[in-house]
């Protein structure tokens, strides 16, 4: 009998049209050549050619492709999950990449930005010119957001911003940052060029996680900022919480394509390596690993399909995304630590992807609301009562 | 400039590809259908004569139902129209038989250029772009790994085994395209979902007034009388070396006249 892939035996693409398999065949091509024959080196060195992939990104129409207008091509969401999960089978770090400027960047600036903060950077960010960051955490208030102190005083006719923000995507290659801080109006987001006088990135080292990705603090010290460069379009928490939703849905996809390419690595791995005369893909209790994986891979996928189709009737609600989110990073993980044990002594090395995927989504496990806070905002919506507030 | 690219929807390339027990054709239905790898070139060359001296392009595939797919690949990356020659009775189409059906449908349509990849990953013939110029009374320009406009002059560099020759033609002329000659882009999101939109003319063997009894396996002037599986890998030759490793490695390629 042929070996069938785990998306095969759950006949996914049967739900997918044709535009949406276009897109993903098209994302899945550019990564197997553009990014899966380096990224393990980028990995090892800790360093990627952000520049480079955001302008091959941009050509594609990857960047803010959900969006309208302005340059961007305006897919379904179901399409931009099918591409987050080709990109995050590359590498959680280049899908990184993309979800920071497309779902948090020029998210916050296309649905809260003045027309001329639209003007200035959208375009130029959809075609991959520009690159974004988006500062929400600071050291001492990650899940907690609300206590933030980073801030913007009125001055004049200025805003002048304090304060500092840690853990940034693309801080040190950014352009522009979106950054949210307290004001006397409640919390508020601002866009900041990253040339801005007193607007300094340095960037984490030693992380053992997400190397093909640049993470940054962010440091401002009295940068001085036009009137104009406030988001005019939201106040409070809302707004940096409804960019997270947009980029916690492409997560729910984006941690089952790393699962995927973890558990096709695993199963191809398994049916080559011999040992006691046959191949280890044929005991039993491998086989059992295989079949408990690929369930929980598709069900994943069943779930995010589902999500994306309610997005696409804009009837999402952010209860729903963090079901995706707890859900699809947590199974993804387990796989990547499972397919790992599967590929023995040889599967703690960079010569296969799945340390590298193992790794990552220690990160993805993190960020974007950890596994504790979808389960206490799942809670809540089952209760009735908020348990972190 | 009017261009035609004749694409073709071939078995992904890196699939087994099988034939089928009934007659002897390609089981299409047992692999996912990709555009012929050489005919991408094909639609980034038109795709970059467009951009240079302005053309409208049309895509002409025969296949199946979904050969369609290759030609909104082919629409996505930029094309403008396309035709897609789609019957039954074409079922089994030799190259005579298929080089007859794609010279009928370009006939009378007016185009200046009609560009081939110079072999499908499939059949691998290479003889549909030669067949098609000479049913059309065209100028051919095969082979081409460069190709240059001067009026309605075109100029290309065709491969040859010891490197490449000049060779000029009027248009409008027939050009085969190898891989050196360009690198095919990737179709963008909003080619993808433009392609939607750009028209399809789907014709049959009646609607392109072919004669039903010069295409289809029937009409064929080969056939596959038989075939059986590849026998599985024999171990292969491991030469000792016992100081003459190297002489007795010369010896074996020899012996395989691959020196
Ligand atoms: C690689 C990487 C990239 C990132 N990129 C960005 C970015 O671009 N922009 C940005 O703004 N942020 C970014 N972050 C920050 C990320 O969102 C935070 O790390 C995350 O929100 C968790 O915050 P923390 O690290 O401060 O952990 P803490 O909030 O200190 O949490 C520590 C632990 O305590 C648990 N915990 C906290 N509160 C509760 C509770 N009430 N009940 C039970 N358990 C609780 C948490 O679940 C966690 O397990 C990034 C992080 C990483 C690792
Ligand atoms: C095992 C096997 C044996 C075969 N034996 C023979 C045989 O002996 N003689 C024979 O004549 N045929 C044979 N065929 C038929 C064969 O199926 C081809 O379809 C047919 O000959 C077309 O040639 P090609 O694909 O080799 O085209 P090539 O000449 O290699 O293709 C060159 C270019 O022509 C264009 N093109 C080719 N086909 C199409 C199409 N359908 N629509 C649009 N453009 C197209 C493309 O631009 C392509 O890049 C055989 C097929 C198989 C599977």
């Amino acid at each position: 009998m042929q070996p069938q892939s785990p998306f095969a035996l759950f006949s996914i693409d049967h739900l997918l049209s044709e535009e949406e398999r276009a897109i993903r065949d098209v994302v899945r091509s550019f990564i197997d050549a553009q990014v899966r024959p380096y990224v393990a080196d980028w990995f090892e060195a800790g360093s990627i050619p952000a520049r480079e992939l955001a302008k091959g990104f941009g050509e594609l129409g990857l960047l803010g492709m959900h969006l309208h207008g302005y340059g961007c091509a305006g897919t379904s969401a179901v399409a931009y999950g099918l591409a987050a999960l080709e990109l995050e089978a590359g590498d959680s770090g280049i899908r990184s990449l993309v979800s920071v400027q497309g779902s948090l960047a020029m998210y916050a600036i296309h649905a809260f930005g003045s027309e001329e903060q639209k003007e200035e950077w959208l375009p130029r960010m959809s075609a991959g010119d520009a690159i974004g960051c988006f500062g929400l955490t600071e050291a001492d208030h990650g899940s907690n957001p609300a206590g933030m102190i980073t801030n913007a005083k009125a001055d004049g006719s200025d805003w002048v911003l304090n304060g500092s923000k840690m853990w940034i995507t693309n801080g040190n290659v950014a352009d522009v940052a979106v950054v949210w801080a307290q004001t006397d109006d409640g919390i508020r987001g601002f866009v900041v060029p990253t040339a801005t006088p007193g607007f300094v990135a340095n960037e984490i080292h030693k992380k053992m996680s997400l190397r093909a990705s640049v993470t940054s603090e962010l440091v401002f010290t009295d940068v001085r900022l036009p009137k104009s460069a406030m988001l005019p379009g939201v106040r409070g928490l809302r707004g940096p919480l409804s960019c997270l939703n947009e980029a916690r849905f492409g997560i729910a996809f984006g941690t089952l394509g790393a699962a995927r390419d973890c558990l096709e690595t695993a199963i191809s791995y398994a049916l080559d390596r011999e040992q006691f005369g046959r191949p280890i893909a044929g005991f039993q209790l491998t086989q059992r690993k295989f079949a408990d994986m690929a369930l929980e891979l598709g069900k994943g996928m069943l779930l995010a399909l589902h999500l994306g189709r309610l997005k696409d009737e804009g009837i999402i609600t952010a209860e729903q995304v963090s079901l995706g989110k707890l859900n699809n990073a947590r199974e993804s993980l387990t796989i990547a630590r499972e397919c790992r044990n599967i590929l023995g002594g040889n599967g703690i090395t960079l010569e296969y992807p799945i340390i590298r995927h193992m790794n990552n989504l220690e990160s993805v496990y993190t960020y974007e609301g950890t596994n504790e806070m979808h389960t206490l905002v799942i809670g809540q919506a089952l209760t009735g009562l908020a348990a972190f507030k | 400039m009017k261009i035609a690219v004749c694409v073709k929807q071939v078995p992904d390339t890196w699939a087994e590809k099988k034939l089928r027990s009934d007659d002897s054709t390609l089981d299409r239905e047992a692999a996912d259908g990709v555009m012929n790898e050489l005919d991408e070139y094909a639609v980034e060359e038109a795709l970059q004569i467009g951009e240079a001296h302005g053309a409208e392009i049309t895509i002409v595939t025969m296949g199946p139902d979904r050969a369609g797919e290759t030609i909104r690949k082919a629409l996505s990356m930029g094309a403008d129209a396309g035709i897609h020659l789609v019957d039954d009775g074409l079922h089994g189409s030799d190259a005579l038989a298929t080089s007859y059906a794609l010279a009928t449908i370009l006939e009378g349509r007016g185009f200046d250029l009609i560009i081939f990849g110079s072999e499908s990953t499939d059949a691998r013939m290479s003889v549909v772009p030669a067949m098609v110029a000479e049913r059309m009374g065209l100028a051919q320009l095969t082979f081409a790994q460069k190709v240059e406009f001067e009026g309605t002059q075109v100029t290309i560099d065709r491969v040859t085994d010891s490197g490449y020759d000049t060779v000029t033609a009027s248009l409008p002329a027939v050009l085969s395209v190898v891989e050196k000659i360009n690198e095919p882009r990737y179709p963008s999101f909003k080619g993808i979902m433009a392609a939607k939109k750009k028209p399809v003319e789907t014709l049959s063997v009646a609607d392109a007034g072919l004669d039903m009894a010069r295409v289809g396996a029937s009409a064929s002037w080969s056939a596959v009388v038989d075939f059986a599986a590849r026998p599985p890998k024999a171990a292969g030759t491991v030469v000792t070396d016992e100081g003459n490793g190297g002489v007795k490695i010369a010896d074996f390629l020899v012996g395989q006249k691959f020196i």
